[in-house]
């Protein structure tokens, strides 16, 4: 049974249509990178995982919930899918520890001490037990993502959004992040990556989909898609990226 | 000198009641202005229009006028009895209410959306979103502007002298009728407004450096 079912969805802005029928499920443990050029819909096909984005059209079934049915408790569902964002998003005037605490002691309702309990060994495994009592405006932008990975961990969630989360980061600050996102993947977690590091999605990715103009126009395992692309779009940009 | 000294508790009196209005008014006001402030940013199209015809009566007619209509237009209707300080009240707290809640919009809306998608995707509420990571960071945003609408209210209060409250601007001119020595009152007036707004100028800017921007 898949983790996450998306039928036939359609997501517009105004009269611009940015995802024209997207079809794809995603199983329990799998980690699946979306890659294509900018514009081409990936990074909002994302966000309708969560509902982050109102969804059009179609419907989207996560952990069991249809999130498209407006009756759905979305608080719920998010409770369970962490997600990273390119800028980070972390909370400017919290600590630390306190960007990590917040979500397990005000949704999940745990103690303080527990809270922190979990928010200190997720730090550790980041590699950044040190800066617990550090604000968001000291660390480097490295730094910042990996504290979101821990933040988004703290929830204990059974699937990991990536949205673009090496793009807004020095190339030498690159490999930390992706290091913590392969240790992930390795522990058996669900993960929906959109990248442009292709390095990343040929090495971890279990599945590779290249979406363009709204649509997915071809999806395969890493190795496949990446040395025998079927498709010209697929070929064209793969030519451009690698 | 000896005037303005001899002057001075009558005039000290009047100041307490200046300073009990203002602080009345700018709680009530503070309260009005983030209701407000969160209805115009409702996903309720009545809420939005509710509160942009507020704010838009407000801004769109004189405190006087507000005051007037308040304290003699409600007044005539037979279900309500205000007395003057009451009336005083609720015009300084309405009209400080609307220009706060412009303020308070505005610093909510100059919040980066990504905090608002961080706090959402992990399950936070959209009240607790506010409460935790919205309004602390905006507040923190809306601080100067904050002191500035509070200066601006204190000196409304000085228009409440007309409905009769014995506030330090009424005081000032009881003190003038009574010595013919209005350069050396209005002075001693003008000192003691100047002193405490001074000191709600150096509350704003400690309060700015406790909650420093991260």
């Amino acid at each position: 049974m898949s983790i996450i079912q998306v039928k036939n969805l359609k997501k517009s802005f105004g009269s611009l249509e940015v995802l024209k029928d997207i079809n794809v499920e995603i199983q329990e443990k799998e980690v699946l990178c979306v890659i294509g050029p900018s514009g081409s819909g990936k990074s909002t096909f994302l966000r309708c995982l969560n509902r982050l984005e109102d969804i059009t059209d179609g419907h989207v079934i996560v952990n069991g919930h249809d999130i498209t049915n407006r009756k759905t408790n979305i608080n719920k569902v998010r409770q369970e899918v962490g997600m990273v964002f390119q800028q980070f998003n972390l909370f400017p005037h919290k600590s630390v520890l306190e960007n990590i605490l917040l979500a397990p002691m005000k949704v999940r309702l745990k103690s303080k001490e527990e809270a922190r309990e979990i928010a200190l060994s997720l730090l550790e495994k980041v590699g950044l037990k040190e800066k617990a009592n550090g604000y968001p405006g000291e660390l480097s932008g490295g730094q910042k993502q990996r504290v979101a990975i821990a933040r988004a961990l703290a929830m204990d969630p059974k699937i990991m959004l990536f949205d673009e989360p090496t793009s807004a980061l020095d190339p030498e600050m690159v490999g930390d992040v992706l290091e913590v996102m392969k240790q992930l993947a390795v522990e058996g977690m669900t993960m929906v990556v959109v990248t442009h590091e292709m390095g990343f999605a040929r090495e971890v990715g279990d599945r590779v989909l290249f979406m363009d103009g709204g649509y997915i126009v071809e999806e395969n395992e890493p190795n496949a898609l990446f040395r025998t692309p079927q498709h010209e779009r697929t070929q064209a940009f793969l030519s451009t990226v690698l | 000198m000896g005037v303005m000294i001899d002057a001075l508790p009558y005039l000290m009196d009047g100041l307490k009641v200046t300073i009990y209005i203002f602080v009345i008014a700018i709680i009530f006001g503070f309260l009005i202005g983030l209701v407000i402030a969160l209805m115009r940013l409702a996903p309720l199209k009545i809420l939005n229009w509710i509160a942009s015809a507020f704010i838009n009566a407000i801004r769109g007619t004189p405190f006087i006028v507000q005051l007037f209509f308040i304290h003699f237009g409600l007044n005539q209707l037979a279900w309500i009895s205000f007395e003057s300080t009451t009336s005083g009240i609720i015009t300084v707290a309405l009209n400080a209410g609307a220009y706060l809640a412009e303020i308070i919009r505005a610093g909510i809306q100059s919040i980066d959306k990504g905090q608002n998608e961080a706090a959402r995707s992990l399950g936070l509420t959209g009240v607790q979103n506010m409460r935790h990571i919205i309004l602390p960071q905006a507040f923190r945003r809306m601080l100067p502007a904050f002191t500035n609408q509070a200066i601006i209210s204190l000196k409304d209060t000085s228009l409440l002298s007309i409905i009769g409250i014995a506030d330090l601007t009424q005081r000032g001119q009881v003190q003038t009728a009574a010595t013919y020595k209005a350069f050396e009152i209005w002075f001693a007036v003008g000192v003691i407004y100047f002193i405490v707004i001074y000191l709600l100028t150096l509350l704003g800017n400690f309060l700015e450096r406790r909650f420093e921007l991260r």
